[in-house]
């Protein structure tokens, strides 16, 4: 049985799929919401270069790139809200942060 | 079964199962941990596609980057962690649900769009070529066709930064320090003083 384009791209649906149940199971704990939200990129990420390598053209790994760099950026500035978060809060139990006005 | 097909499975099954470990896992430095594994697995299959460059960048990135910016914080943060798995046991059987749903529907997607889409047409993956390694493609591509795009992808992590030292920069009261401004602006006539002093009365300020 040869590997082909259906090989990887099940095991990105997969890995979406437990990137979304990640943010379901865990709604409280932020932390664990932003590395839910990686995995679902890293499952894009994972269709792009497939679906790149198997219609013979390299711009579906040029949008990885891209998608890599805004992922960077995404974790940079969510990090950075939540430990301002914690610091203001002293908790991150993400329910509480409706009370946030102001 | 060959050697690809073997190896296939096997990073298959540990991109998955890390990735449910993620989510599942009581300590969150675990998660961070398992995530890092399901990273390099994934860039193991990039290799396994032929995308070699792009599998470097994901392990520097991700696992160099991301990964580690993420344990940082977690090991920054003193927060009891337990308190924040409440509530897990009862979203898992939605979260069950919803999942299995999205991920048929995916798999499915993926097996029609596989044999019958423009990839169907294809016999296989695109073969290497040898004077032409995937660093060098994609750098012939990403400097021409998407040059803009590519300084906005520049742009972008340009915000980000200064969004997240803006984010977490703290001004402490009652901390003295040096204002240059102020002393670049210090001329002769303000910095010094002179004062008549009676003889015989000292000096208070």
């Amino acid at each position: 049985m040869t590997i082909g384009l259906t090989h990887y791209l099940a095991v990105a649906a997969i890995l979406f799929t437990i990137g979304v149940l990640g943010i379901f199971v865990n709604r409280k704990n932020v932390i664990v919401i932003l590395m839910s939200i990686e995995l679902i990129l890293l499952a894009v990420n994972i269709n792009l270069v497939a679906f790149s390598v198997y219609l013979h053209d390299v711009v579906g790994q040029i949008f990885a790139m891209f998608v890599l760099t805004v992922a960077a950026a995404e974790a940079a500035v969510g990090l950075a809200i939540l430990v301002t978060f914690f610091r203001n809060r002293g908790d991150i139990a993400v329910d509480d942060a409706s009370m946030m006005k102001g | 079964m060959d050697l690809q097909a073997i190896a296939f499975y096997l990073l298959a099954a540990v991109t998955v199962i890390s990735g449910l470990l993620v989510i599942t896992a009581r300590n969150p430095v675990h998660s961070v941990l398992f995530l890092i594994m399901a990273f390099f697995t994934a860039a193991v299959l990039f290799v396994m596609l032929g995308a070699e460059f792009l599998a470097m960048l994901l392990i520097v990135v991700y696992v160099g980057a991301v990964a580690v910016l993420f344990l940082f914080v977690v090991m920054m943060l003193d927060v009891d962690f337990t308190q924040l798995r409440e509530g897990f046991a009862r979203y898992l059987p939605i979260g069950m649900v919803v999942g299995g749903v999205l991920s048929v529907e995916m798999v499915m997607v993926a097996i029609t769009v596989a044999s019958n889409g423009a990839a169907g047409k294809n016999a296989g993956p695109a073969a290497p070529v040898a004077d032409l390694p995937n660093a060098e493609a994609i750098g012939r591509v990403l400097y021409t066709d998407y040059i803009y795009f590519f300084q906005a992808a520049g742009l972008v992590l340009l915000v980000a930064m200064i969004g997240a030292i803006v984010l977490t920069l703290r001004h402490r009261p009652g901390v003295r320090r040096q204002n240059i401004g102020d002393q670049v602006a210090r001329t002769p006539a303000s910095g010094m003083k002179i004062v008549q002093i009676q003889s015989g009365e000292g000096l208070s300020e």
